[in-house]
């Protein structure tokens, strides 16, 4: 049987947390959507607090702690991705976006993404569009157009986030379906295409 | 084997008693610490080169000429020498003169340099870095291997029948090793000419270089220069010594805690654990290093880094006396022992002169046999 690896983020702080509530109920969704469609499916799960002083000292020293560098590996080998994070301040947590920035530029290039976000009101929700959004677009990811947002009155409700929930799920799996990241071998000394060790131009 | 030290040239801080030394303060006592360093009986001094504060080494080739005066034995090179930002024609002269007054005792590490502004202060892009490296260094090459040169590239204005001067020592262009941190270009780059390849190897974690130098090693092979095993390699360090442990650990900790780069960040108990950074007694040194050849293969220079984040002069020149008189006679017993035949030692001006003399003899005895 096929398998199909789904990597989770979730940047909440708490233990637990909300944010954390809602990657797993949609890591659950893709995994339920692709089982019936008879892939096997493994999902990681990444905290974000657990690595919080990883991230730092690697902003600092320009290099992972072998625990995040392992961290980031999963994540970024992954054939589809779930991001979640609280929304502060109108925007992407500090830590959320502390770990993208320690992330290689390139490593979610293709990558199928589908986001998330919590918060305590739900005047939030459109921040997964301005701010989250554009910066997996810019990393030249592959978002699915449903992003779902929690506030916390989604929690005591019936405001729609399960089928919110199922919709991003199914997006994702038909990406995650047709992706072949988790089974690709990479070369991390793959020289640029044209690359000369002398010079191109004129410097033979 | 060689054993040496190399130098960022900081102006930093120290933070145990607030004081700041001058400028003038830490040129000296870079002079002072490289006397030391052949003193004690190390093989190498390099120096870095920066063009902002907290840096003071604008200019290495007029240091390491004043260094090259005041000794006889010790091998005088560079880390990094900036291969993007300078006119490869000036780094052909400069240290062709470095050179001839030195005696030989001179090559240099070529490096890209990561600080964005020194780019443009110098007319150039930071994102063309690794073009400038390959294209700057095809340039320095021919001027040091050929007489004149005629040349149009992308990053300078082309030459016509050129010719730098001083021609190389005896015909002969000082070594040159390509430090890089993570970029398989500039590894590539170093295997295709058959130069050296230093990983800086003390703000990264050792498996990171071990795949590199690999890569270095196996590429080395390739381009025909020899086997993967006599690639030359060489490899930075760091370390912090006294004769109790804990003593080194307790008067390192601060300038750790509030050193230019990883300071405020790791603690030093991860950063000991995940890089080469040793804080301990002499044996616990010894014991760090001799394992390296464990990792990387038989290499060919060693270099420590002794004298940054505030250290003052007295406890580097300290740190030098046991570096030399306790660990590395251990390490170069330790290195010689079960050496391949084939490794060979890192070049030197004579070695580079027996191997093209040599060269000219097959050359006319073939000569000789095809007439």
């Amino acid at each position: 049987m096929t398998t199909r690896k789904i990597a989770v983020v979730a940047a909440g702080l708490s233990q637990p947390s909300s944010t954390r509530l809602l990657a797993d109920r949609m890591a659950a969704a893709t995994a339920a959507a692709l089982e019936a469609q008879g892939f096997e499916v493994e999902v990681t799960t990444l905290e974000l607090r657990d690595v919080a002083q990883d991230v730092t000292n690697n902003l600092l020293t320009g290099y992972p702690s072998p625990k995040l560098e392992s961290a980031i590996e999963s994540i970024t080998t992954a054939d589809a991705l779930i991001a979640v994070t609280p929304i502060f301040t109108t925007s992407y947590s500090g830590l959320f976006k502390s770990f993208i920035d320690v992330l290689d530029p390139q490593a979610l290039t293709g990558m199928p993404i589908a986001l998330g976000a919590t918060g305590g009101t739900e005047r939030h929700s459109l921040a997964i569009d301005y701010s989250m959004r554009p910066l997996f677009t810019y990393l030249h990811a592959v978002t699915v157009p449903t992003g779902v947002y929690a506030a916390s009155s989604d929690w005591g409700s019936e405001t729609g986030l399960g089928d919110r929930i199922e919709r991003a799920a199914s997006e994702l799996a038909a990406l995650a379906a047709v992706s072949d990241r988790s089974q690709r071998v990479r070369d991390p000394f793959a020289l640029p295409e044209g690359f000369s060790p002398v010079g191109g131009f004129g410097a033979q | 084997m060689q054993f040496g030290i190399f130098t960022v040239s900081d102006v930093t801080t120290d933070p145990t008693d607030n004081t700041t030394p001058s400028e003038n303060d830490r040129i000296k006592a870079i002079v002072a610490i490289a006397k030391k360093a052949e003193e004690v009986g190390l093989d190498v001094f390099a120096l870095g080169e920066h063009h902002n504060p907290p840096f003071f080494s604008s200019s290495p080739t007029t240091t390491l000429a004043y260094i090259a005066a005041q000794t006889s034995t010790l091998m005088l090179s560079t880390s990094t020498t900036l291969i993007t930002t300078n006119d490869p024609v000036k780094i052909a002269e400069d240290y062709a003169m470095l050179q001839h007054l030195a005696d030989g005792r001179v090559d240099l590490m070529m490096g890209r340099g990561n600080t964005g502004p020194v780019y443009p202060w110098f007319g150039k892009d930071i994102r063309d870095g690794i073009e400038l490296a390959v294209e700057n260094y095809a340039l320095l090459h021919r001027l040091w291997t050929e007489d004149f040169v005629d040349w149009q590239g992308k990053y300078r204005t082309p030459l016509q029948g050129f010719q730098s001067t001083p021609r190389p020592l005896d015909g002969v262009a000082p070594f040159v090793w390509h430090g890089s941190i993570r970029s398989p270009e500039i590894a590539e780059q170093a295997a295709y000419y058959g130069d050296g390849f230093f990983a800086n190897n003390i703000f990264w974690p050792k498996e990171h270089y071990m795949r590199l130098i690999g890569y270095y090693r196996q590429r080395f092979e390739h381009y025909g220069h020899g086997t993967a095993a006599q690639a030359i390699v060489g490899l930075g360090g760091q370390a912090f010594m006294r004769t109790k442990s804990q003593d080194a650990v307790n008067e390192f900790r601060p300038y750790f805690n509030n050193a230019p780069v990883y300071g405020h960040g790791p603690s030093l108990e991860d950063f000991t654990e995940q890089t080469p950074l040793t804080v301990g007694s002499p044996q616990e040194v010894i014991d760090k290093y001799a394992g390296m050849r464990e990792h990387f293969g038989d290499y060919q220079r060693q270099l420590f880094l002794m004298d940054h984040a505030g250290l003052p002069l007295k406890t580097v020149l300290e740190q030098l006396d046991i570096l030399g008189e306790e660990v590395v006679p251990v390490l170069r017993k330790e290195f010689a022992t079960n050496r391949p035949a084939e490794v060979p030692d890192a070049p030197t001006h004579a070695s580079l002169v027996a191997k093209r003399d040599a060269a000219l003899v097959t050359e006319a005895e073939t000569a000789e046999v095809a007439s």
